[in-house]
């Protein structure tokens, strides 16, 4: 085996390796909860909300310590019995839509679910016209191939 | 195509940063009843008491609350009202901050695990809002309070609401 071939082998198994430990590390302090449903609803919401500080990660996979101190108080809101959407509403009343990674569909944010639907409907639209000249153009039989060319 | 996406992009830096500072503007100051530093105690209702304030989230580990000391304490001697939120501190480490630096706060609210913080939408320090003379914020700002943030934006919101200045 090539020198090349090695070299790049063995950094894919030490990228491989790395990625394992990522994913078997767990992030900040780890929580009790009362219930194993309580804990369920904890992970999703985490994995569904932002962190308010690091732009583009969510809450469960942040170090910062913000990122722990809302896991903190989800945590104690899911204890006392409050539903998925109040803890939402209690983060968005103090960070904003921003922490939701599913923006609403409402006011300043709607086009951002209205954009994808209009680009979706011109581009079947697109691949609708084409198929239909493709359907129309007369079929080329092969010797006159070359003419084209 | 690239176009679409190059303003899309603009346009959602912006508005990512907008709704960070804006959801508590024109809210009330939050209601807390916290220790100060200096064996005080203190809450929300001192916010309320007819002047426009300065509420500054700062910490002994914020290094850019040191860069922004000096400007504040520009603005104190011009008789703007500073309090101070210690935020995520201790008291040992926040007390030897303000010997070293200069405690130009009219005092302290101790906010040690962030609670208020997270009632406040704080997520790092330094920020500074200007409290308006009923306890409600009018302006929030994330980042360091320099001679450009005051002049251009800050200082128009603070007279705005009544704050005095002692030219």
């Amino acid at each position: 085996m090539n020198n090349l071939v090695k070299s790049f082998l063995s950094f894919v198994l030490v990228l491989l390796a790395l990625i394992a430990t990522a994913k078997v590390l767990a992030i900040g302090e780890i929580y009790d909860f009362s219930s194993p449903e309580l804990l369920e609803r904890y992970e999703e919401l985490t994995k569904e909300l932002r962190c308010p500080k690091c732009q583009n990660q969510n809450l469960s996979d942040s170090v910062s310590e913000i990122s722990d101190d809302l896991r903190r108080e989800i945590h104690l809101m899911l204890e006392q019995g409050q539903t998925d959407q109040q803890i939402k509403d209690f983060l968005v009343a103090r960070y904003g839509t921003f922490v939701l990674y599913n923006p609403p569909a409402a006011g300043s944010t709607l086009w951002v679910w209205l954009i994808p639907v209009f680009f979706a409907l011109a581009g079947s639209f697109l691949v609708w016209r084409v198929l239909l000249q493709a359907k129309q153009r007369p079929i080329i039989a092969e010797g006159d191939e070359e003419d084209l060319l | 195509m690239s176009v679409f996406f190059y303003f899309a992009l603009q346009m959602r830096e912006n508005r990512a940063v907008d709704e960070l500072t804006s959801v508590l503007v024109d809210k009330p100051f939050p209601d807390f009843q916290l220790p100060g530093l200096h064996n005080d105690f203190h809450t929300q209702a001192e916010l309320a008491q007819g002047q426009v304030t300065l509420v500054n989230v700062w910490g002994s580990w914020c290094p850019s609350c040191r860069d922004e000391h000096p400007y504040l304490t520009q603005l104190v001697e011009q008789g703007v009202p500073l309090v101070g939120m210690n935020y995520k501190d201790t008291p040992e480490a926040a007390l030897d901050w303000l010997d070293y630096f200069g405690d130009i706060y009219a005092y302290h609210i101790q906010d040690r695990d962030g609670r208020l913080g997270l009632n406040l939408g704080v997520y790092g320090a330094p920020e500074t809002f200007i409290v308006d003379k009923q306890g409600v914020i009018r302006y929030k700002r994330v980042g360091v309070v320099n001679e450009r943030v005051w002049e251009s934006e800050m200082k128009q919101v603070y007279l705005q609401y009544g704050g005095l200045i002692n030219e």
